[in-house]
């Protein structure tokens, strides 16, 4: 099927060349990196995980919020959603190996990663982290694969591969569940010790995903002549309505707890994050214009998406609707979650962080990569979709 | 055979490609490197055969006997005791990394890992 | 998908499962068989420290040991020797070949000084007495019973030796930085670069290795020293102000023991349940 990839138009072979520079771009600041050492990033001694885990992080969310246009399909049979199934199983693929990836830029030393399987570490988390991904790639890439060979054929999807249609369901549940554990169950660490780091991680991945997939099915409703139905459209912007909302009742909740409790540890990082810190005279606060774009931004969306007149009548609101969603969880997910745990150090010390331009540069190249090969999966699901219409 | 006209040109081009190192040599590999073996000690841990073919799996089960099992125990070569150690056993006879171990590393093209962090003495 | 395929599918994934566990079952015979095989050729004289522990089998993540050693850091007596500390410092740096960048990003330590609100976030700080106003805390490793840092590792690069000591092995470190986010106590650092642009080569200690470039490193209470009956190097240095005193926890007849029970000494963030090996009084 990977012909379908390589039959397009000039408008797809510019944005492949436009991600493919950036991807080489990147791979370039990488193979400095990769001979200097980790000291060519912004990372410290007190923070030492910047945005390449920040990224693995939110980008892990965006591949378990795939689940969400799965799950109604093949649980509930509805039916609406037979078309953007592939969608979200395919963005889950592209998601995580953005996450693979960024997790290997992140080590000191990539050439020892074998280590983790060779001695497998069952009360490290990240043992655990690696095999749900892994798991939950290849179940991705099974059931997308099998289903749209089939769908390609026109005869039912083999019986066989439903269990692992089901199985894929709480994996990206766990996914997203191990990856809070990550940094849940570290003592010391205020802001991230919280039982409900999960449960939140959950709700902006439900609608960080999905908003994705919104924005590839309105772009390529122009471009490629795709219609999802708009039925199917508008449940799933629901979903993302309902997801942003509760994932702000979650941050409310912890700011209830840190500032009624009026526990210093757990407002700091709060206090970081929103207001700023004031340590020894000097105030630290790089975050929180980020901070406040996530609530701006979050308000925005949800406005967009919930008003009759932009949600229905005007595409062009409705995806900037799902992009404020988008941008505003990666805020919240892809810059402060994981800066602002390491505020302050284990010694009380405030150390700031601020990414080199190599390290955005190596970011940025991780994430056209990711777009690259979900504009590369789009487009073979686009192209069995035209040949059964044909 | 359809198209061999491309197809046995292109197998040529490849096994003269994969076969470069040895005719670019002359199929000569070059002189037997001679390590040169330490004045003031007569016997290694084990024979000089086993020595040979052995020395980094004896390095790494030493590695992982003494830090991760943590038998910090010496063992005696030559009536001399020695810890289990790259820097201080083997290196303290074979004093000169240049001289010893280089001469066969870089003959067989392997470029271990140990001396990342584990150093001859630079001679003052 | 026609039939064909959907057969060799279907054995080529059976067969690399069974390739996965099958090469699992070999690893497993081949690291058991090896060291027997290399150990027979030469032998290992007992030249340790009498009451090493002679069990053998893996370490558990935080299983119990039966040696715990600690350290009660006295700082009573190095305020009244200015310098003891610093003079610890020193020779743990040189001992250990620890780098010195000119800048706190790239920043490698083991063992330093720091200020009391620092080092003891959940004491008071309200209204303190001149002599914590005024001198510095000896920060090292807490080597914790019940290490984070261990639980956190992947790979167990960094795990409990029988002896309690928490050691780290340099070779197997992936430098994820886990073990840096999971460390309450902030102890562990990172070689963001090659440590050897930190180091004088030709002045440093020929008998302990440097690092490399991207792994993570820390106070290992001289693993290296103790394991052969020596004192940890900052002990050693302290001379016999009994600045420091060194010894097994789990013993109670130690001098360690008997100086915890006649004084009274606090831990960093006893509340977190890592069960600190190093005390202190202030």
């Amino acid at each position: 099927m990977f012909e379908k990839a390589l039959k397009g138009n000039n408008y797809y072979w510019i944005w492949l060349a436009f991600l493919g520079t950036f991807m080489a771009i990147g791979a370039f600041c990488y193979v400095r990196q990769y001979h200097y050492g980790l000291g060519l990033t912004g990372m410290s001694r007190d923070v030492s995980w910047g945005i390449y885990i920040a990224q693995f992080t939110y980008l892990v969310g965006v591949a378990a919020g795939g689940v969400m246009l799965v799950l109604p399909f093949y649980i509930h049979d509805y039916k609406v959603f037979g078309k953007i199934t592939i969608l979200g199983e395919f963005l889950a693929i592209a998601a995580l190996l953005m996450c693979l990836t960024f997790i290997m830029v992140d080590l000191g030393q990539p050439l020892r990663v074998m280590n983790v399987i060779l001695h497998p570490t069952p009360h490290s988390m990240l043992f655990w982290d690696m095999c749900v991904l892994n798991g939950y790639l290849f179940l991705n890439i099974l059931c997308g694969w099998v289903i749209l060979t089939a769908e390609r054929k026109q005869v039912a999807p083999p019986k066989w591969i439903y269990p692992f249609v089901y199985l894929s369901i709480p994996f990206a549940i766990s996914i997203h569940t191990v990856t809070a554990m990550l940094y849940c169950g570290l003592p010391g660490r205020h802001f991230w010790l919280s039982a409900i780091i999960a449960p939140r991680f959950l709700a902006s991945a439900f609608a960080a995903g999905p908003a994705l997939v919104v924005m590839a099915a309105l772009v390529m409703k122009r471009v490629a002549n795709f219609d999802p139905g708009k039925k199917a459209i508008d449940k799933v912007v629901t979903i993302i309505i309902y997801a942003t909302l509760v994932n702000a009742f979650f941050v409310l909740l912890e700011f209830f707890v840190a500032f009624y409790s009026n526990i210093p540890g757990e407002k700091h990082a709060l206090e970081y994050l929103y207001f700023g810190l004031v340590e020894h005279g000097h105030m630290y606060n790089n975050l929180v214009p980020f901070s406040w774009a996530f609530v701006v931004f979050c308000i925005v969306g949800v406005t967009l998406l919930s008003l009759p007149y932009t949600r229905h009548k005007n595409e062009f609101w409705l995806g900037a609707g799902c992009f404020s969603i988008f941008i505003a969880l990666w805020f919240d997910k892809g810059v402060d979650f994981v800066l602002g745990g390491f505020v302050p150090s284990p010694l009380g010390a405030v150390v700031q962080y601020y990414p080199t331009l190599n390290e955005i540069m190596i970011t940025i190249g991780v994430w056209s990569m990711g777009f690259f090969i979900l504009t590369v999966l789009y487009k073979i699901a686009l192209g069995v979709e035209r040949e059964i219409e044909a | 055979m359809y198209d061999s006209g491309k197809i046995i040109p292109g197998l040529i081009i490849f096994v003269l490609f994969v076969t470069f190192p040895v005719w670019y040599n002359h199929g000569d590999a070059g002189a037997v490197p001679k390590p040169e073996m330490p004045k003031n000690a007569k016997k290694c841990v084990l024979p000089v055969a086993q020595m040979r073919a052995e020395h980094m799996q004896l390095l790494l089960d030493w590695r992982d006997e003494v830090l991760r099992q943590g038998e910090w125990g010496f063992i005696t070569i030559d009536g001399k005791p020695f810890q289990r150690s790259l820097q201080n056993a083997c290196l303290k006879c074979h004093t000169s990394k240049k001289k010893f171990c280089d001469k066969c590393h870089i003959y067989a093209a392997v470029n271990p890992y140990c001396w990342d962090c584990h150093f001859a003495r630079v001679k003052k | 998908m026609d039939k064909k395929r959907r057969e060799f599918l279907k054995i080529a994934g059976i067969s690399t499962l069974a390739g996965l566990g099958g090469t699992a079952v070999i690893d497993r015979l081949a690291t058991g068989a090896s060291p027997a095989r290399a150990r027979a050729a030469y032998e290992i004289n007992s030249l340790s420290p009498a009451g090493q522990p002679k069990e053998k089998g893996p370490a558990k993540a935080a299983a119990k040991t039966s040696q715990r050693l600690g350290l009660v850091i006295d700082m009573r007596k190095f305020n009244a020797n200015p310098g003891l500390a610093e003079k610890c410092i020193k020779t743990c740096d040189f001992l250990h070949n620890i780098p010195h960048f000119n800048n706190k990003k790239d920043e490698v330590k083991w063992v330093w000084l720091t200020g009391y609100e620092n080092a003891f976030q959940e004491h008071s700080h309200y209204y303190r007495n001149e002599t914590l106003e005024k001198n510095q805390v000896l920060l090292l490793c807490n080597q914790c019973d019940d290490p984070p840092c261990v639980r956190a590792c992947p790979t167990k690069a960094t795990f409990k030796a029988k002896n309690g000591i928490v050691a780290q092995d340099y070779h197997r470190c992936i430098g994820c930085r886990f073990c840096m986010a999971a460390c309450p106590y902030g102890s562990r650092s990172f070689n963001w670069r090659d440590p050897r642009g930190g180091l004088d080569m030709k002045h440093i200690n020929p008998e302990y290795p440097t690092r490399m470039r991207g792994v993570v490193e820390k106070c290992t209470m001289c693993v290296e020293r103790v394991g052969i009956g020596k004192l940890p190097a900052c002990v050693e240095a302290t001379g016999d102000t009994k600045a420091m005193i060194f010894g097994d926890l789990n013993d109670a007849n130690s001098e360690i023991r008997k100086f915890l029970k006649e004084n009274y000494t606090i831990q960093r963030k006893p509340s977190l349940g890592t069960h600190p090996s190093v005390f202190y009084i202030v």
